[in-house]
């Protein structure tokens, strides 16, 4: 029957702790954080999938999953609440022999290679749920069948100075891969792995299973599946990507991508409508903006109240921001308070966060001072003092 | 009490011509992101009702693409969800569109016959509120009334009321004393809101008998009568006093609209807790505000890009606002596009206008100037 297969199926690897992001992921997952207002870092990858036309999604979960899973629910507002396929949450599970948790991504995959099957996919796309881009991933796919290869990999140009902080793949004239090196002291290249993979799925489960049968790897696909792969002389090829993309899985690039929609011509555009970047919704009011109110250059989103000033700042849905208050590079992700008088600058405020009259949260950016951090639902008292760099949890 | 909900979305079309021309009453956008049947809706679904029949006769493409399945209401349901109810006209010419109330209930007659719920909860859509039905639903089966009047008392001399509006009179018991259609100047009145709740079952007597009797007005020949011979029937009222409005023209649109930039409308409307509005969601992005840009007292919807001063003005979704423009106490109705230097005063925009650069247009307060959807000026 061949309604009962499907292409290509994606995985998206949204188990990661992101520890590097601390407070903002202590209570959940890096994929479900808020992003440029009213999204989550995940809507980017699940809205590029559907409007690259692929509808069948596992997300494999594992760290602090409720968010992540209430927020993905069935997939409607990305139009995967399908029939056949759609998106799936897939959790660590208890086999016949054992249970176990997700050793590394490529474990994670293993550990899923029904699902897989079940829909009888010729290609496995391999995603991570901690990058803002916007990519049609059909175009990847037509260069790795073009290509005829086992394997491509997304890769994108980046400075030769920060090359040595990513997975660095060396190609020859026609894309195909000759080397792979993690993070290499002495880069060759300036081709960056950004974690995108398409695989054919036999070429996928046998390499996974030989990875599985051998006790010291680490399970990891850049540290394990892709040099075994290119070992073996298995026909890899690198998929140029040109256009924006940053991983957030830091404090600094997190507010950096946040900075990045601002601005009047924005290195991130969200507003264009043929690639779509869907989130779901909560029901807020329109925004309004009070009689005094100063707002300059800034994102802001529905359910807002603002009566004080707010300049080149992302403001999330259902912030309140009194009148006297002053945010400034800020990014405040929403259903909190800033109090009169308060003043938040440089500072990322994850949801829920009230800031009391009067309170000091970060210092001018120009200072050189450091980003400041308030996690979820933290009442800061009125007149306290945040010092820059703070990073506040429960 | 179970209750299930039935919408009349066409039958206040003749009080807002400009903007239903091209759709329905209850597909008019208010409120920089809603339509008008959003609030009626939302009522029906916060108070847990979770099967809604929508009526409707003409014009309505822009209803249907806006309801959809229900999903945005959570009224996609396998039983119950919502229920689109539209005219029974057929190609041998039998059957015509309904021309009263009355006959619009008998349209649905199918819809209310197959309801197994204890009461129907009526609306109209020219009403904006935010209302909690349950208590209304709970007073009408708690009195055991036929039906249950939804009123609000409003000072005459303060509100533009339209030319007839159903002045209701009770006994302290509650009870309907007397119907009046008419429109008062003056004094404190007690007006129906065009929503009720009645008994199913008198509803199904009421409308075979309507149709035994060939009556054709609701209001003249079933409820005025049935009050003035004391038939026995049981009319009751429920005196709501939250925040409140409702359209009769466009001048009253705007007035309305411009009610929303107040804190008791934020309040009243939409910061009711657990008593959120719903709407369709479109996926905009967030909206922007640019280097330069002036924005006071005003609504905003989301996918709005401002460069240019905005005051006292309500802009829906998708609004562009030109560098050095200045639009005050407009409504800037969904993909407005104002380019630079333009000044608007007291304008009223339908969908998809364009104002072309160094435009002056203004009208005032009582007499709105209007522009009609796709418009270019």
């Amino acid at each position: 029957m061949i309604f009962r297969k499907k292409e290509c199926v994606a995985m998206l690897l949204a188990g990661g702790q992101g520890s590097r992001l601390y407070a903002l992921t202590k209570k959940t997952a890096k994929p479900a954080v808020r992003f440029g207002g009213k999204y989550r870092i995940i809507d980017f990858t699940l809205s590029n999938c559907v409007n690259s036309g692929i509808d069948t999604v596992g997300v494999l979960t594992q760290y602090q999953p409720l968010v992540l899973n209430e927020y993905i629910g069935n997939g409607l507002p990305w139009d995967m609440d399908r029939a056949f396929g759609g998106v799936m949450i897939l959790p660590p599970y208890q086999g016949q022999k054992g249970a176990d948790w997700y050793k590394g991504t490529a474990n994670a995959i293993y550990q899923n290679l029904a699902f897989i099957n079940r829909y009888d996919a010729d290609y496995v796309l391999i995603l991570s749920g901690d990058h803002i881009y916007k990519m049609n991933y059909a175009k990847m796919l037509g260069y790795h069948k073009q290509k005829g290869a086992d394997c491509t990999i997304a890769v994108i140009d980046v400075p030769l100075e920060e090359a040595s902080r990513f997975g660095i793949m060396s190609t020859n004239e026609d894309g195909s891969i000759y080397k792979f090196s993690e993070k290499p002291k002495h880069p060759d290249s300036t081709k960056a792995s950004m974690g995108i993979y398409i695989f054919n799925r036999k070429k996928l489960a046998d390499y996974l299973c030989a990875d599985e049968a051998d006790p010291t790897s680490s399970n990891d696909f850049g540290k394990n599946i892709i040099p075994a792969m290119l070992a073996a002389g298995e026909k890899m090829y690198a998929y140029p990507f040109q256009g924006y993309w940053k991983d957030v899985g830091t404090i600094a690039s997190l507010w950096e991508a946040n900075m990045d929609l601002l601005g009047n011509h924005p290195a991130l555009d969200l507003s264009d409508e043929s690639w779509r970047i869907f989130a779901r919704h909560t029901a807020d009011a329109p925004q309004f903006v009070g009689n005094r109110a100063t707002i300059q250059n800034s994102y802001i989103t529905e359910g807002c109240e603002i009566y004080g000033t707010v300049k080149n700042s992302v403001i999330g849905p259902g912030m309140h921001i009194m009148y006297g208050a002053y945010v400034e590079d800020s990014v405040l992700m929403g259903e909190g308070v800033v109090e009169a008088g308060a003043t938040v600058k440089y500072t990322i405020l994850d949801t829920g966060v009230t800031v009391g009259a009067g309170a000091t949260v970060g210092a001018d950016r120009s200072s050189g001072a450091a980003i400041a951090v308030v996690g979820a639902d933290i009442t800061i008292p009125a007149g306290a003092t945040v010092q820059p760099g703070a990073m506040l949890s429960e | 009490m179970t209750a299930a909900g039935l919408i009349f979305a066409n039958i206040h079309d003749m009080s807002l011509p400009e903007l239903t021309r091209v759709r329905s009453m209850a597909s008019v956008p208010f409120g920089s992101r809603y339509r008008l049947i959003d609030f009626t809706l939302s009522n029906m679904v916060n108070s847990g009702i979770t099967k809604v029949g929508v009526i409707t006769q003409y014009n309505y493409q822009s209803l249907l693409d806006h309801l959809g399945t229900g999903k945005d209401w959570d009224l996609a349901r396998r039983s119950g969800g919502i229920k689109l109810i539209p005219p029974n006209v057929t190609s041998s010419g039998a059957g015509r569109l309904p021309t009263s109330r009355l006959e619009s209930m008998q349209s649905a007659i199918d819809f209310i016959t197959h309801c197994t719920e204890d009461c129907l909860v009526m609306s109209d859509c020219d009403i904006i509120c935010n209302m909690d039905l349950s208590q209304v639903i709970e007073a009408h089966g708690k009195s055991g009334a036929d039906v249950t009047f939804v009123t609000k008392r409003v000072d005459a001399s303060r509100m533009d009321l339209a030319e007839q509006v159903i002045c209701v009179t009770a006994d302290d018991q509650g009870r309907v004393t007397d119907f009046v259609m008419k429109k008062p100047t003056e004094g404190l009145v007690n007006i129906y809101t065009n929503i009720m709740v009645l008994k199913r079952q008198y509803l199904l007597n009421m409308l075979a008998d309507a149709a035994a009797r060939g009556y054709t007005s609701f209001f003249h020949d079933v409820l005025i009568h049935s009050v003035d011979q004391h038939s026995g029937v049981d009319y009751r009222v429920f005196e709501y006093d939250g925040w409140y409005a409702y359209i009769s023209s466009l001048e009253n649109y705007y007035d309305c609209s411009m009610q929303l930039l107040t804190q008791e409308a934020r309040e009243g409307l939409f910061n009711v807790r657990n008593r959120p509005v719903l709407t369709k969601v479109r996926n905009s992005a967030p909206s922007k505000y640019c280097e330069g840009s002036s924005v006071k007292n005003s609504l905003i919807a989301d996918g709005c890009t401002i460069e240019g001063t905005v005051e006292n003005s309500v802009l829906f979704r998708g609004v562009k606002v030109g560098r050095g423009s200045v639009v005050r106490n407009c409504i800037l109705l969904q993909d407005a596009y104002i380019g630079s230097d333009v000044t608007l005063d007291c304008v009223v925009t339908d969908k998809d206008v364009v104002i072309r650069d160094r435009r002056h247009l203004s009208g005032c307060e009582t007499m709105p100037f209007f522009i009609g959807k796709g418009g270019s000026v």
